[in-house]
């Protein structure tokens, strides 16, 4: 079946997390028992994972989340040889789950001091926690020092540069209010005030850091204020202007999208056209789907066959329109990418090396009896009053009952013409468990993406990828200089063949997710590279052009590319 | 479904067809628009405040209506219809039904005024025709379309939105006693099921929980628009003020029916009849209406014809001059 796939869609996915020595599985946190009757439906997330190259070893690396109180969060160690050791205890960022403290929902990685090593910083439904890498060797737990705020109930957090003055930033959105003590309720009104238009939800916090491994809450002054219930995020410059916007995709509402003027935000959704139609977002990426040299942004949302028809967002933007200006069309049915069941994470990549960016969605809310459905009593729910709604009393038992669980995940392959195909069975992605988050990640350092993918109370997923060796590949590894040493927020914009693809470094996207830090892009049978422009945070623009294919190529702000050995067997 | 509401009848034996089709030779205004141009003005305050809809499938909804209209009128009248009904068929069947594809919304329109012209008993339609489009697009192609779980906002001021318009046209109908009925109905028998479920049965605070749980749906905005504006339609309901209120609480009592199967489903083994019992409980006051509506008619029409029958064979010379 590898064989014919990898010929037939020229790539093949083999799942081998115990193969590679990762047996995690994620614990779900026990909350309030006055919630005890919709239990599964609170705490349904907390299941997360980000890549990182924590040690420097030129291997990815992962830390995974996990929510019950005394459960281990782990740092996976790349041993270079196909497995992965824990080292999240040796290391002390394992026990991040104690009583009091919270659960884990995610982390993002960023080097928020510059000192060339990737700090970790760790969203909760709780108090965030920061901690400083020690050069690969330990982590310093830095929280206290850091001013981060005292609680917050976050399902995701980025890391980026908001001010291009190159120290990192850090966003945190809140999903519930952040007076909740979801353990110790003073009262079940904690729910969203509509399905719609909820405004009851977290505050935002915009914390500038200073370098010094401090940080300021600027979220106010920035105009970054709202009370959505944030499940997604993704900064980018999408509007041209050199400044990072911000998009948050919303549960309960409408998306939003901020646009940053020299560090200013003001929410734009409405005008850009992604703010308008209320949905469940879940997820928030983005990717050069057209090969156009601007990022189309995704938003996965829930649809349920006969019940509820709200369709994935793809909004690709207009071409043609003035520096500054953006406006975008939801193509996702158009394109193929629109149902992708009760979907939450998502992530671009070219799994394939054929030169177009494919899609990976994972779904799934709450699989529990196969054949007893609470689709029922949530109709009940959804359409009540406000007054109804939030309260969470009021919300029909569970009763052991799923909702949108056991679904088959989506992989949709991009024609590069505006088509995409949707092959996750015949391509091995065959597992039903309730996924959440999903990043891309070179594990093994062959020039294809893999994919781990984080599921709500089930294993942590490692799919290897094979894909065919006619297909050629170049990995762009960026430091800034002049920008924050991770360079999150660099763009690439590579030429080959007539054709060109953006792509950026993120502090974090998707749901609770983040990506490996490494640029890769496919370049299909024939590739002439011609060059490479990277736009730098601090507005540098550098254009490289002695390019090497099948290679990880360094790149260091204001500097020359410079081709390296980084430890990948292909690498040069 | 919504919006065949106060459109004066035009295949409705209710209606002698002489009348109807008689254009007003005054200038006075038509009041046949009067249900056309204020389901517009809901269409374009929601898509203006909320956005759900996709305008191109509505208007190829209405479009796909309005021929239909057309076509079938000409084939079993020979006469230009008034298209007034048509068009806010195409709108309800634009607000109601959502899905990707535009066929779903082209064949729910079409079988909802087909419906109008071939399932007639003594010169009468049966069912209210996007009422009817819907609930056979829910069984025939579930797969490829659902109604709008959420749409509106759940809080207040769509409600009072709903309710303002909706009490100009009832009150402009004077039919505020089937919307009462059906509240009073509605409510009570959410108490019933609440009282029975496994939390109500516990009493104090859970009973009251378990009593907003059920009685949840009639307290946001989607209810209010099928409380003002779907069991009123005229065309579908009976005549007397006293046979409206009985249909009012019988579309009440059908849905109590089926909610009660839908929270009982689990004890269906069968799971293809459990997923019918759940898609009957999702989409309750669509079947619930499209169930208890006709019967309602069937009744009256039966009725009606056996008192005709009494008075001929009392007074002939008194049939014939009605």
């Amino acid at each position: 079946m590898r064989e014919n796939a990898v010929s037939r869609y020229g790539l093949a996915f083999e799942e081998v997390s115990l193969q590679a020595g990762v047996d995690f599985e994620h614990q779900a946190p026990k909350l309030d028992q006055k919630l005890a009757p919709i239990m599964p439906q609170i705490a349904s997330m907390g299941a997360g994972v980000a890549v990182c190259d924590f040690d420097r070893d030129g291997w990815d690396d992962f830390y995974a989340t996990n929510s019950a109180v005394g459960s281990q969060n782990r740092l996976y160690r790349n041993r270079h040889d196909g497995t992965f050791e824990d080292v999240a205890a040796k290391l002390g960022v394992a026990d991040l789950n104690r009583q009091g403290s919270g659960a884990s929902m995610g982390a993002v990685w960023g080097d928020y001091d510059n000192d060339g090593w990737d700090d970790l910083l760790i969203y909760k439904w709780g108090k965030p926690e920061l901690w400083h890498n020690e050069a690969g060797k330990s982590f310093q737990n830095v929280t206290d020092k850091a001013n981060l705020p005292r609680w917050v109930n976050a399902n995701n957090a980025i890391w980026f540069d908001y001010d291009r003055d190159g120290k990192l930033d850090i966003f945190i959105g809140g999903y519930y209010r952040e007076d909740i003590d979801l353990w110790n309720l003073k009262s079940t009104d904690i729910m969203p005030e509509s399905f719609e238009y909820a405004q009851n939800g977290g505050r935002k916090y915009l914390l500038r850091g200073r370098g010094d491994g401090t940080f300021e809450d600027v979220t106010k002054q920035a105009g970054l204020e709202s009370r959505r219930w944030a499940l997604g995020a993704v900064a980018g410059d999408f509007r041209g202007t050199g400044y990072p916007d911000l998009v948050i995709a919303n549960d309960y509402g409408i998306t939003e999208f901020f646009a940053n003027t020299k560090g200013h935000f003001q929410e734009i959704g409405r005008q850009v056209g992604i703010g308008f139609a209320p949905k469940s977002g879940m997820n928030a990426c983005a990717g050069d789907v057209l090969n156009t040299g601007t990022q189309a942004i995704y938003i996965s949302n829930i649809t349920e066959p006969n019940i509820l028809n709200q369709r994935n967002n793809l909004w690709v933007p207009r071409e043609g329109l003035k520096a500054g200006n953006v406006r975008y069309d939801n193509l996702a049915d158009n394109m193929g990418v629109g149902d992708g069941g009760w979907s939450f994470g998502a992530v671009f990549g070219d799994f394939n090396n054929d030169g177009a960016q494919d899609l990976y969605c994972t779904n799934g809310f709450i699989s529990a009896d196969r054949q007893k459905t609470y689709w029922y009593d949530y109709s009940k729910i959804t359409g009540a009053n406000t007054a109804i709604i939030r309260d969470a009393k009021n919300w029909p038992a569970m009763n052991g009952n799923s909702l949108s669980g056991f679904q088959t995940k989506r992989l949709w392959l991009n024609d590069s013409l505006g088509s995409f195909k949707e092959v996750a069975q015949n391509i091995g992605v065959t597992d039903k468990f309730d996924g959440r988050a999903a990043v891309t990640a070179d594990l093994w350092n062959r020039g294809t993406l893999d994919l781990i993918v984080a599921n709500q109370e089930g294993p942590l997923l490692i799919y290897k990828n094979s894909v065919t060796p006619e297909h050629k590949w170049i990995q762009f590894d960026l430091r800034g200089q002049g920008s924050n040493r991770d360079a999150i927020g660099a763009a690439v914009t590579l030429f080959w063949d007539g054709k060109k693809q953006l792509q950026t470094i993120t502090g974090g996207e998707g749901f609770c997710a983040q990506k490996m830090h490494r640029l890769h892009f496919g370049l299909g049978k024939t590739a002439k590279l011609e060059k490479a422009i990277v736009r730098w945070p601090s507005g540098a623009v550098q254009t490289v052009t002695n390019l090497k294919t099948n290679a990880i190529n360094s790149i260091t702000e204001a500097g020359k590319a410079a081709p390296v050995s980084t430890g990948g067997k292909q690498s040069v | 479904m919504i919006s065949e509401t106060a459109v004066p009848n035009t295949t409705n034996a209710k209606a002698p067809s002489v009348a109807v089709e008689t254009v007003p030779k005054t200038r006075k205004f038509d009041q046949r628009y009067v249900a056309p141009i204020i389901v517009t003005c809901l269409l374009i305050a929601s898509q203006s405040q909320f956005g759900v809809l996709n305008l191109k499938f509505t208007l190829s909804a209405i479009f796909t209506a309005i021929v239909c209209e057309i076509v079938l009128s000409k084939i079993t009248t020979g006469k230009f219809p008034h298209l007034a009904s048509a068009y806010i068929s195409g709108i309800s069947v634009g607000i109601l039904i959502h899905t990707q594809f535009f066929w779903p919304f082209m064949v729910c329109a079409a079988i909802s005024i087909t419906s109008k012209y071939v399932l007639r008993w003594q010169g009468r339609h049966l069912w209210n025709p996007s009422n009817f489009g819907i609930c056979a697009m829910l069984i025939l192609a579930h797969e490829n379309t659902a109604t709008l779980m959420q749409q509106w906002d759940n809080r207040n001021y769509a409600i009072y939105l709903i309710w303002l318009v909706g009490a100009f046209t009832i009150y402009r109908l004077k039919r505020f006693h089937i919307c009462a009925t059906y509240i009073a109905a509605f409510l009570f028998y959410a108490f019933v099921r609440a009282r029975f479920s496994p939390l109500g049965l516990m009493g104090g605070e859970s009973l009251l929980n378990a009593f907003w749980a059920e009685a949840g749906p009639i307290t946001g905005p989607m209810y209010q628009l099928f409380i003002f504006f779907m069991i009123t339609d005229p065309k579908t309901t009976v005549g007397t003020k006293r046979g409206q209120m009985i249909v009012a609480f019988a579309v009440a009592t059908m849905e109590m029916l089926i909610r009660t199967l839908a929270n009982n489903a689990g004890a269906f083994a069968d799971t293809n009849f459990y997923s019918f019992i759940i898609n009957l409980g999702i989409h309750a006051p669509y079947f619930s209406l499209f169930l208890a509506g006709p019967l309602a008619n069937v009744l009256e029409i039966a009725g009606r014809k056996a008192a005709i029958k009494i008075v001929v064979v009392e007074s002939p010379s008194t049939v014939s001059a009605a």
